[in-house]
This record gives C-alpha cells, sequence and structure tokens, in this order.
C-alpha cells in the first residue's frame, strides 16, 4: 500500500476524530481550535515536503501529481484562513464548536481528495464526502434561515449528485472502465455519441458545485443563510476545489480525440459567458451583502470556466497553471473580503450593505482589507485579480475564444459598478455611529495576509505562475 | 533605478508617506506635497533639458524583466511626445497642489489621491510596453475618482461613478485590442511593435478589428463624440486641482494613445479610417463649440470647450501629415496649460464667490483686475489669438488638414474653421458678463488674488505666451518624433 502520498489527507482525518473525542473531555473552544489548526498546520507541512511526481496510488483511485499537490496546498491554506476567521463567530456556535470544526477538516478531507481523484468513483466519493459536510454546515445556526438553506442546497445537491453517477454511467457504458486514463485510451482515436451524453451529465452534475449557471439556485440562499465562515468556505474552497477537480477529470479522461474536447469545451464556454453575464445583472440588484459575495462568486465561477473550456478547446491533458492562478488570486480576494465582512457583520449585526456606511472612520484597516479585496474581485490592475483575468483571457485567445474573452471583458466593465458602489459607501457614507471597531488578532493577521498577498501577486504575477508552470509540467 | 523611473514613482512615494504621516492638519501635509511635487517637476526640467534633440527616439530607458511568461516588462522611456507630456503633468501638478491651498477637508487623503494620480499620468506618457501602459491607465481612474466624489461638488458622486464607468467601458475594449496586439506579433514592447511587420503577422486577425478595439479606449478618453458625455460632468464636479489634472493632463493620454500606438502601429488602418475620424473631429469641434454657446455654469463652459477643443487634436491626428500631427501635439500640450489656467482661474473665482452661474457676476474687473487680465491671457489662448500657443496649435492643424491627402479633408478644415468662432463667442461672451458688463454689488468686498495664485496663474500665462511666441521651444523636441510618423505616410 501507498499510504504515505495521502498523508496529508490522514492527518486532516486523525484531527477531525480527535477534536470529536477530545470534545468528550475538554469542551473549550480553545482546545478544539488549537487541534484542528495543529492539524491544518502539520498537513500543510507534509503537503509542502511531500514531492510533486505522479503517483498512482491505490490501483489508480487517486493520482498525486503536480496538480493534486498545489491544490491540496492552497485548500489547506484557505481552511486554516477558515477556522481563524470562525473564532470571530465562537458566540453563535459555542454549542457546537467541535462538532463545526470536525466538519470544517471532513469537508477540507473531501476537498483536498477532489483534485487528486484518478477514477470516477473516487472523485464521487470526494464530492459527496465535501458537500455533505457542507450541508449540515451550512444549517448550523439553526435559525429558519440557515435550516431553509441547507435544506435546498441538500435537495439541489442531491438532484445533481443522481445526474452526475447517471453521467458515469453513461460514460461507464461507453467506455468500459471508470478509470479516468483507461477512459482517454477507449475513446481514443473514435468515440460514441453515449460518451458524449455521459460527459454532458456529469458536467451538469460538476456545475452544481461550483454553482455555474443554471445550477446557482442554492448558492445564494446558502451564501446567506450560512454562518459566514462557512460562506467564507464555500467561496473559497469548495468552489476552488470543484474547479480543480473538473480540471482534473476533464483533462485526464476527455481531451482525446482533439473533437471530444472540443465538443464539450464548447458547451463549458457557453455556460461560461451566461454564468458571468447572469451573475453580474443579479448582483446588480443585491443589497444584503452575502447575497451580492454570492453573485459576485458565480461571475467567478463563469470566468475561472473559461480556464476549463481552454483546457478542452486546446485538449491539455494537465491542469492549467494560468487557471491555477485564477483560483489562488480568487482565493485571496474572497479570504480578504469575507474575512473583514465577518468582522464587520458580526459588530454591526446585520448583512445590509448600507449599514457599511461610513467604514473608513470605523476602521480605517478593515476598509483597506475589504476594499483591496473587492478592487481584486474588480480586476483592477495592481491587484492579483487583474494579472489572473489577464492571463486568463490570454488562454482564451489563446485557444480560438476570442468571443468569450470580449465577454468576459465587458462583464468585468459591469462588476465594477456594484464593487465600487460598496467602496464608495465605506469611504463616502455617513457612520451610524462614532464607535471604533475592534479587530480582534486573528481575523486581523488573515487580513494582513491575504491583502498583502493580493498586491504582491498583483505587482510580481510570476513568483507564482513559474512556481505553478514548473511544477504542473512535472512528468 | 534611472532617473524617469524616479519621476515617475517619486509622487507614489509622496501618497504613500502623505498617508502614513501622523498629523492631521492640513499645513503641513500640503508642504509635503508641494514638496514632492516640485521635486518632479525639477526632475521633469532635468529630463526636458537633457533630452538629445538631434538624435530622437526613446532616451532615458529604464527596463527589468516583469512577467516573462507573457513577455511583458517593466520597460520606460520618452520621446519628443512622450517628453513634453512627462513636462505638461509634472508643471500642472505642482500647479493644482498650490491651487488646492485651501482644501481643509480630509486634506491629508487628498493630496494623497493628488500625487498618486501625478504618477499614474506619468506612468502613462513614460510606458514602452503594452501590458505596463495600461496598467497605468487604469489605476488612474481610482484616485480621480476619489478626488472628485469626496471633495467635488453638484452630483459628484453621479459624476464620478460616470467617469469610473465610461473609463473602465473604453478600457475594456482596449484592453481586448492589446491582448489581440499580443497575440499577433507576441510582444508587449512598443519598440518592438514598431519595427515588426504587423500586416505580416496579423494571419487570421483582422489588423482594422485591433485598431478599432483600441481607438475606443482613446475616444472616451480624449473624449471623441460620442463618447464625450462623461466630460462635462466629471469637470464641472471636480474640484478645481481634479479639474486642472482632468483637463490639463488626463485626457491628453487620449491623445497620446491614438498617436503612439493606433498611428504608430496602424498606419495603413489609420488611413482607411481616417475620413471618419477626420468627420467625428469635426463634429467635437462644431458641435462642442455650439453647446459650449449655451452654458451658464462656468466650469460647465470650459468643460465644453474642451471637447471643442480636442477635435482640433483629432483633426491634426488624422491629416497624417507633418503639419497636422505637429499641431495636434501642440495642442495637447497648449490646452492643458490654457485649459488648466480656465480651471485654475475658475476655481478661485467660484472659491472667493460662491457661485459658479455666469450670469450672477458682472463686472469683477473691477475689484480684482489682476485676475481678469490673467484670465484674458487664457481666455485669447483657447480663442486661438496670435502669440498666444492657442494660435500656433490650431494654425498648424489647419495647415495640416488643408494639405492633407485623405479624401474630405478641404471640406472638413473649411467647416473646421467655424470653431474660431465659436470660441471667440463663447469665450468673450463669459469674459463680457463675469468681468464687465452690470455691477454686482453683491460681490463689493472682493479683493485681487493672492501672491500664491498670482504666482502660479502667471507661471501658466507665461507658459502659454512662450510657445506662443517661440514655439521651436516645443517642437524642437518633437520634431524627431512627428517627422519619424509623418514618414509612414509619405511625410
Amino acid at each position: 500500500m501507498n499510504w504515505q502520498f495521502i498523508l496529508p489527507e490522514i492527518i486532516i482525518a486523525a484531527s477531525a476524530v480527535i477534536i470529536i473525542i477530545a470534545d468528550l473531555i475538554s469542551r473549550k473552544p480553545v482546545v478544539t481550535t488549537a487541534i484542528a489548526m495543529t492539524g491544518i498546520t502539520a498537513s500543510l507541512i507534509i503537503a509542502c515536503i511531500s514531492d510533486t511526481f505522479f503517483e498512482s496510488v491505490f490501483e489508480g483511485m487517486l493520482f498525486i501529481d503536480g496538480w493534486s499537490w498545489i491544490t491540496r496546498i492552497l485548500l489547506l491554506g484557505v481552511s486554516a484562513a477558515v477556522v481563524a476567521a470562525s473564532t470571530a463567530y465562537s458566540d453563535k456556535l459555542k454549542n457546537h464548536w467541535a462538532e463545526y470544526h470536525a466538519l470544517v477538516l471532513f469537508a477540507l478531507l473531501g476537498m483536498m481528495l477532489m483534485p487528486a481523484a484518478g477514477n470516477l468513483i473516487s472523485a464521487f466519493l470526494a464530492i459527496e464526502l465535501a458537500t455533505i459536510s457542507f450541508f449540515i454546515l451550512v444549517g448550523m445556526l439553526k435559525t429558519p434561515e440557515s435550516s431553509e438553506a441547507s435544506l435546498k442546497m441538500m435537495l439541489t445537491g442531491g438532484v445533481a449528485s443522481a445526474i452526475m453517477l447517471y453521467g458515469m454511467a453513461f460514460i461507464f457504458g461507453s467506455s468500459g472502465s471508470t478509470g479516468l486514463a483507461e477512459i482517454a485510451l477507449h475513446s481514443s482515436p473514435a468515440f460514441s455519441s453515449g460518451l458524449l451524453l455521459g460527459i454532458l451529465l456529469l458536467l451538469a452534475g460538476f456545475m452544481f458545485e461550483v454553482g455555474a449557471v443554471p445550477f446557482h439556485m442554492w448558492l445564494p440562499d446558502a451564501y446567506e443563510g450560512a454562518p459566514t465562515p462557512i460562506t467564507m468556505y464555500l467561496s473559497a474552497g469548495s468552489k476552488i476545489a470543484g474547479i480543480a477537480v473538473i480540471a482534473r477529470v476533464f483533462s485526464m479522461a476527455f481531451t482525446t480525440p482533439a473533437q471530444l474536447g472540443h465538443d464539450w469545451g464548447i458547451a463549458v464556454a457557453v455556460i461560461s459567458a451566461i454564468t458571468m453575464t447572469l451573475g453580474n445583472v443579479i448582483a446588480l440588484q443585491q443589497t444584503n451583502i452575502k447575497r451580492l459575495l454570492a453573485y459576485s462568486g458565480i461571475v467567478h465561477t463563469g470566468y475561472m470556466l473559461i480556464g476549463i473550456a481552454a483546457i478542452g478547446m486546446g485538449n491539455q491533458v494537465s491542469g492549467d497553471g494560468k487557471l491555477f492562478f485564477y483560483m489562488a488570486a480568487f482565493a485571496l480576494a474572497e479570504i480578504a473580503v469575507f474575512t473583514a465582512v465577518i468582522v464587520i457583520t458580526r459588530y454591526l449585526n446585520s448583512d445590509r450593505i448600507e449599514d457599511f456606511s461610513g467604514l473608513v472612520h470605523k476602521s480605517p484597516v478593515l476598509f483597506a482589507a475589504l476594499s483591496t479585496g473587492l478592487l481584486s474581485l474588480m480586476g483592477l490592475p495592481l491587484t492579483a485579480g487583474f494579472m489572473a483575468k489577464l492571463f486568463i483571457f490570454t488562454s482564451a485567445i489563446d485557444n480560438g475564444l476570442l468571443w468569450l474573452m470580449i465577454i468576459a471583458v465587458i462583464n468585468t466593465v459591469i462588476s465594477a459598478y456594484y464593487y465600487i458602489r460598496i467602496i464608495r459607501l465605506m469611504w463616502l457614507g455617513k457612520p451610524c455611529s462614532e464607535s471604533k471597531i475592534k479587530l480582534p488578532a486573528a481575523p486581523g493577521f488573515i487580513s494582513l495576509i491575504s491583502g498583502l498577498g493580493i498586491i504582491l501577486l498583483g505587482i510580481a504575477p510570476y513568483l507564482l505562475l513559474k512556481l505553478v508552470e514548473n511544477i504542473i509540467s512535472l512528468p | 533605478m534611472g532617473i524617469l523611473s524616479l519621476t515617475i514613482f517619486l509622487p507614489g512615494l509622496g501618497a504613500l508617506i502623505l498617508s502614513l504621516l501622523p498629523f492631521k492638519n492640513a499645513r503641513p501635509v500640503r508642504w509635503v506635497a508641494l514638496v514632492f511635487t516640485l521635486i518632479t517637476l525639477a526632475l521633469s526640467c532635468y529630463l526636458f533639458a537633457a533630452y538629445d534633440r538631434s538624435s530622437g527616439g526613446f532616451q532615458f530607458t529604464d527596463s527589468a524583466q516583469w512577467i516573462p511568461a507573457i513577455n511583458a516588462s517593466y520597460h520606460v522611456g520618452l520621446d519628443g511626445l512622450s517628453l513634453a507630456m512627462v513636462a505638461l503633468t509634472s508643471f500642472l501638478s505642482f500647479i493644482a497642489v498650490l491651487a488646492s491651498w485651501s482644501v481643509d477637508h480630509r486634506p491629508k487623503a487628498f493630496f494623497a489621491w493628488l500625487l498618486l494620480l501625478q504618477s499614474c499620468i506619468l506612468g502613462v506618457f513614460s510606458s514602452l510596453d503594452l501590458l505596463l501602459f495600461f496598467l497605468f491607465w487604469e489605476i488612474e481612474v481610482i484616485p480621480l475618482y476619489f478626488l472628485i466624489s469626496t471633495w467635488g461638488s453638484g452630483r459628484k458622486e453621479y459624476s464620478a461613478t460616470k467617469y469610473v464607468i465610461y473609463t473602465l467601458f473604453g478600457s475594456a475594449f482596449m484592453l481586448a485590442g492589446i491582448l489581440m496586439l499580443y497575440f499577433t506579433a507576441g510582444t508587449f514592447s512598443i519598440p518592438e511593435l514598431y519595427s515588426a511587420d504587423l500586416a505580416l503577422l496579423a494571419g487570421g486577425i483582422p489588423l482594422a478589428g485591433i485598431f478599432l478595439l483600441l481607438l475606443v479606449g482613446f475616444a472616451v478618453k480624449l473624449p471623441v463624440f460620442p463618447f464625450h458625455t462623461w466630460l462635462p460632468d466629471a469637470h464641472t464636479d471636480a474640484p478645481t486641482a481634479a479639474s486642472i489634472m482632468l483637463a490639463g493632463a488626463l485626457i491628453k493620454m487620449g491623445g497620446y494613445g491614438i498617436f503612439r500606438i493606433c498611428l504608430g502601429l496602424f498606419p495603413s488602418e489609420a488611413e482607411r479610417f481616417a475620413p471618419l475620424f477626420l468627420v467625428l473631429g469635426v463634429i467635437n469641434i462644431v458641435y462642442g463649440g455650439a453647446i459650449t454657446l449655451k452654458q451658464t455654469d462656468i466650469k460647465r463652459l470650459i468643460a465644453y470647450s474642451s471637447i471643442s477643443h480636442m477635435g482640433f487634436v483629432l483633426l491634426g491626428l488624422f491629416s497624417l501629415n507633418e503639419a497636422g500631427l505637429t499641431g495636434a501635439c501642440l495642442q495637447l500640450i497648449s490646452h492643458g496649460l490654457i485649459t488648466g489656467m480656465l480651471f485654475a482661474s475658475a476655481g478661485i473665482l467660484i472659491h472667493n464667490t460662491n457661485e459658479r452661474q455666469i450670469s450672477k457676476f458682472g463686472g469683477l474687473a473691477r475689484q480684482m483686475p489682476l485676475l481678469a487680465g490673467l484670465f484674458f491671457i487664457a481666455a485669447m489662448g483657447a480663442m486661438g489669438v496670435p502669440s498666444t500657443s492657442g494660435f500656433v496649435a490650431e494654425i498648424s492643424v489647419y495647415l495640416g488638414t488643408f494639405s492633407a491627402g485623405v479624401p474630405l479633408a478641404k471640406p472638413i478644415a473649411i467647416i473646421s474653421l467655424t470653431g474660431i468662432l465659436f470660441a471667440a463667442a463663447y469665450m468673450l461672451n463669459m469674459m463680457l458678463k463675469v468681468f464687465f458688463g452690470p455691477v454686482n454689488h453683491g460681490f463689493n468686498h472682493l479683493k485681487d488674488i493672492s501672491i500664491t495664485e498670482k504666482f502660479y496663474l502667471g507661471m501658466l500665462a507665461s507658459g502659454i505666451l512662450a510657445i506662443g511666441l517661440y514655439p521651436h521651444f516645443i517642437t524642437g523636441v518633437l520634431k524627431p518624433a512627428i517627422t519619424g510618423l509623418a514618414l509612414l505616410w509619405g511625410g
């Protein structure tokens, strides 16, 4: 057996179990947070020092390679930020503090396995592990909104899983295997229409995971009803993992022959165009910050799907460095934004955007962090978001998707309106009270790191891009 | 780090230092801002003096690797036109700080944004890499947005947002154009693009498409009819300093971009579309001039006159000959000084009287003879009276358009002559109503301009007259760049 390759995952699973057991002995929140943080840190260290060569583990169920290496590290980083940001939410969650953290780690386990999947079955299991954990996490507040969001997510998620399984059945039926490498071997040089049907059904299931139109309905409700750290987790974690698993499965299994990649590539490109446009139009009318960020997240799903479409059109057989750069930049921006939003909404006890008025007088640091994050989401130069968009646009043109790039560019302009509206309100608006917001240490630290990261990647994107492209191109 | 990079980033450094300084009141803040703009001005003057006019080309270049994956680099340098624009920007920034001496609402943020704006504009004029150019072009939106929306007047937030949306709309097209250009030629470097044969490289991508995408971005900024509607709002509602920067330096980025990128890289497309842009130019001149006549708000009037004057730039650029290009470039600089001065004077008037409707003033020359006199110099410049820079610029544009080989050029040149008529009408009318005519006794207490105001208005006036009397002062620097470009269409 080759257990050593999934040591980081094992540590996460063990930490989750330890948290539940430790909770029986001591119910101090500090203990739980400390175990979760230690587990994630240990896992992160081992993930970083593990090598990045391709390795097929458990009879091809998992592929450990550059793509899974780099996404694993990103997801661990996101989870660390979520655990730290959750400390600002401790009073609302104190009755389920240990369960909450255990589920965060189980979701993380699922998400870490997603991009490493080497087989449709393991991909499905990883996705389900993550989604089911999220169903519970979203309903954790036990308020009517929270429960409704959880139920909605579970129902649509259940349907999506069914569709995904149906698609997998078709793929198995027409290729005789569920292993990604075997499917690719079988479908070359010719493929059947059953395979294409299976791919499209599978795609529909995946679209649920990342919240692309028309499978996005659950997303705004879930974002609004969930505890805000979980909203951040859904956005910066689950979405990233979803894109990563799509990139993995589709690039490995469905890019030969060229015509096959081209067929689903176009489908993804169309979904991408609809997703970003619709998301933007609805985002314009939002008054609740979490709903607005939900729609903004949908728009960014659209942008990331450009990268997936480019994989299909270009018949790449591995993940894409530029796509990863986008995922990392998006995760950084979401962490910066949501951390600030968590602190602010806890202080204001309100999610309405108009209550953010005059925030610059209440806390210049939070204003700076939130603005940096929003500007990066908007794609202003000197932020990571600009470079990410630039790279994703170049890969669109590179793969003959000029029309998609033009739609994306226009959408960027539309999105500027609602991002700038928030910044304007925070800068110009009258504060509702004179009191200052106290910034707790852990969220403050995350704000600082993510803000600096956004600027650093905006000025010197090559630091990350070069690293990623080197790792992904390894054998 | 070379002297040019230092010039570009010094104001930005000043902005950073200002925002970190501990004190709250305005006095030390504006002195710090003044020192930074003054040093930048001194450096720009040095660059202007040190530029080797006989060899031309891009000088003071600085380059460093930036994103090798897409072949983008940090690459700055100056040729004649960019040098003149850099000098103009530094000069106007210095004046804008002096003109904001009385700002005391959140002064630290105000001067920090102003300095950051200067850095961005200097960056646009110096970039020799299209991605870097775009970067500076795009960030400039943020400081200006805050300047207008926070320290402006009237419908300031509406105007600021409108400005941002228009600019982002234009730059979205520009980015698409830049990326397509990159995929055609495989580089963002402007000097490399100059020496490449785009028509040969283009393959499937139509060059005309790239040309038009880029041009939309520049046309919004210049602004060219029908993309001009953001300008009156933004200029009118901006604080004086932002109006000076906006009208003086910022909209010049549009003309500069057309010169540097659209004409320089796409000579045959420029020739193909020249009649269209000549027509748009003359619409700018005549339509802009006609609307200006109807304005009742002093700042709005100056703003609309800018639209008319920018028409001359377009006309000169698309004459595609040496006289026209010289005229266009001169107009960029001359209009920067003239409109800067008009806005500065209008700012003083509005600050002292709390009034901006032209009809409410009257007979102010009695109390403020010096301001009236200086204002008159700027107004003469705007009318294109001989011995002012406006005259030199506009006459070159006319000469260029008359002799242009472009179809429709001659009738257009004749129609555009009415621009001078319009300018005389609205400027004289405004002078008459504000400084002469029936006296408004409500303003009897007014004092003439202070020593600071004398100083900076005097500097602007001498600039206008200096170029008017001795244009070689500027054309000497411009000549190598323009001659080189004009050769693309046979001189």
